[in-house]
């Protein structure tokens, strides 16, 4: 094939006074002019703007650039609209080189302004240097598996495979335990609403289980999981038999645990119960006595777990007006340490029951209330003394805590825990519905302490989501990952297999012996496999070897 | 029955379901009442708790 004559254009952007408050831009376009291959330069007031896109543009098409430079600001967040622009003007996205000039130099080195623009020409020169080695590439497409595998089958479980399965798309729903409903099974009444727990979850695994989109399996265990987006393969058991299934998408929503205050407060599950075993008293409508003292913040807030619960104070405010309500005579108190009553209801509900007479008393956590046979003492920090309160049951108010198969389940989906092993989002912000490992999306529980309705809130996200890949039928991936520049090189040692955080290499036993193969859709280009392979045998698109030595000696060039 | 989706609102609330319902392959027309889509969050700097730069 015959080599094709370099035409590089380079662009250099002043990014308002950005860059051009700093750095001479002028004098770098002009100096960018005389590097190898280059043979169009210009300057823009911003690249980025209509006018700058329009000016690539121009210049792929009249002065026939076939590899463009853009000296601006960071790749993270314009490399992907400068690609698009080049595609825009019949160009390979991929014969793009940015070169960042902004974050990487004019902001910080604000004062320096000569060693700046020393600076600025070298990684000029280097962008250069390397974008005459770029080689097109070709965005790769892999077929999606239009099946969705949502894991629990508690509210957010349920929520989110009846809403899939609504769309039209096959749902496999699993739940470890023998019936549906996770823990709402065992609650009494929901607040703000006041309806029946139990009414409202039977009214939704009815849903599910007569949904000809959803296969529920109950008793259910997952052995093992393989694969990535579009194409995970599942064996689970359930119920003495074990099946494979490959699905396109994964819904963790595995719920989470009630904390067992064991040893604390005389807690003894009789008299001194939590507020998870008042719901099934309260479920059956016998309390016992007039005096009842609640606890919040039992074993939450401290250093063994230093995370707010958020959904106790509003359970403890509910049950104190239920209590109210049966029995007017009552004394509830509840013993605070901050209340977490967020949301108009919320607050309502607060409001509603300091009017029914329910005392709230704030506690120090450096002098917690001490419960006793009959009594419990409590310093009041505003009255400055002891309070004692006759009980005749005390209510702990104990956290959410992770369920116990976090762990296997993170392990399992090569997806991550935060420190009090809930399972943690793709980005707090951005990103609240995905885990990072593309493919598998979280909601409920499962991801921190929620109630019922953030639960299906957060349900009908993720269901929202996982529709993404599903509708599409196919994913897009982008071409810069791993990819062998010379597979005779490689001995199948496995160093990279074991080094990968993505799982997107494997070793196959081959006719040429022990090779890695590399699984494309599962790589993101991070690169550890390529830097890792002492046989080179490894590379990544658009970083390859030669490409960086092209840009270390482009720098060496000064 | 159109596929098509109208999002009343060029915030991150209307971007963001505007994206992911256009990434299903529907097709959405998302009107704003301002010159510039972006509402509240353009205007706002770094925003908690990762302090993104919120453009």
């Amino acid at each position: 094939m015959e080599k094709e004559e370099l035409r590089i254009g380079v662009f250099v952007c002043k990014c308002g006074s950005n860059i051009a408050g700093y750095l001479d831009v002028e004098a770098l376009d002009e100096y960018a002019s005389a590097l190898p291959n280059v043979v169009f330069t210009q300057w823009n007031l911003y690249t980025c703007s209509d006018v700058g896109l329009d000016e690539i543009k121009k210049g792929i098409k009249e002065q026939n650039l076939n590899r463009v430079v853009v000296a601006s600001c960071s790749p993270r967040t314009h490399e992907p609209l400068f690609r698009s622009i080049c595609a825009e003007a019949e160009l390979n996205p991929y014969l793009f080189e940015m070169v960042n000039i902004r974050d990487q130099c004019s902001w910080v080195h604000m004062n320096e302004r000569e060693p700046a623009m020393a600076k600025a020409r070298d990684l000029i020169r280097m962008g250069v240097a390397k974008a005459a080695l770029l080689e097109p590439q070709e965005i790769i497409t892999s077929e999606v598996e239009v099946r969705a595998l949502v894991i629990g089958g508690g509210i957010a479980g349920l929520t989110a495979a009846t809403s899939l399965a609504n769309r039209g798309f096959p749902v496999i729903l699993l739940e470890k335990e023998k019936e549906l409903g996770g823990m709402l099974r065992s609650l009494n009444r929901l607040a703000p609403m006041d309806v029946d727990a139990s009414e409202v979850i039977s009214k939704k695994i009815k849903e599910a289980e007569d949904h000809p989109n959803i296969d529920v399996y109950t008793g259910a265990a997952i052995d093992k999981v393989e694969g990535f987006i579009g194409k995970f393969d599942v064996t689970f058991s359930a119920n003495g038999t074990t099946k494979d299934v490959r699905l396109g998408v994964v819904i963790i929503a595995t719920g989470a645990g009630n904390l067992v205050p064991e040893g604390m407060y005389q807690y003894d599950g009789q008299k001194v119960i939590t507020q998870w075993e008042l719901e099934e008293k309260l479920k059956i409508g016998k309390i016992d006595g007039n005096n009842v003292v609640m606890i919040q913040c039992v074993g939450a807030r401290s250093a063994e777990r230093q995370y707010c619960s958020r959904i106790c104070c509003a359970v403890a405010i509910k049950n104190a007006i239920l209590i109210k309500q049966m029995n007017p005579a009552a004394k509830v108190y509840i013993l605070y340490r901050d209340i977490m009553a967020y949301g108009v209801e919320n607050e309502e509900e607060l409001r509603k029951a300091k009017q029914l007479g329910v005392r709230f008393v704030k506690y120090d956590p450096e002098r917690p209330p001490v419960v006793e046979e009959d009594k419990v003492t409590v310093f009041h920090h505003l009255m400055g003394k002891e309070l004692e309160l006759p009980q005749d049951m005390v209510v702990l108010s104990t956290p959410l805590i992770a369920s116990e198969d976090a762990v296997k389940i993170a392990n399992l989906f090569r997806v991550t825990l935060d420190e009090n092993k809930f399972f943690l989002e793709a980005h707090v912000k951005l990103r609240p519905l995905d885990c990072a490992t593309d493919g598998i999306f979280l909601c409920g529980s499962a991801h921190y302490p929620k109630d019922v309705r953030e639960s299906i809130l957060q349900a009908l996200g993720a269901a929202s989501r996982a529709s993404i890949p599903l509708a599409q039928g196919e994913i897009k991936i982008e071409p810069i990952i791993s990819t062998f520049v010379d597979r005779d090189a490689c001995r199948g040692c496995g160093l990279c297999v074991a080094l990968c955080p993505y799982g997107a290499l494997e070793i196959e036993e081959t006719d040429e012996g022990r090779k890695a193969n590399i699984i494309t859709v599962a790589c993101k280009g991070c690169g550890v496999c390529a830097a890792t392979c002492f046989r080179h045998a490894l590379g990544i698109n658009s970083f390859t070897d030669e490409q960086i030595q092209a840009q270390i000696h482009g720098f060496l060039a000064a | 029955m159109s596929k098509d989706i109208l999002v009343i609102g060029g915030g991150i609330a209307g971007m963001q379901a505007s994206l992911d319902l256009a990434d299903m392959g529907l097709q959405v027309h998302m009107v704003e009442k301002l010159p510039c889509i972006g509402g509240k969050m353009a205007q706002l700097d770094k925003t908690f708790p990762t302090n993104d730069c919120a453009m």
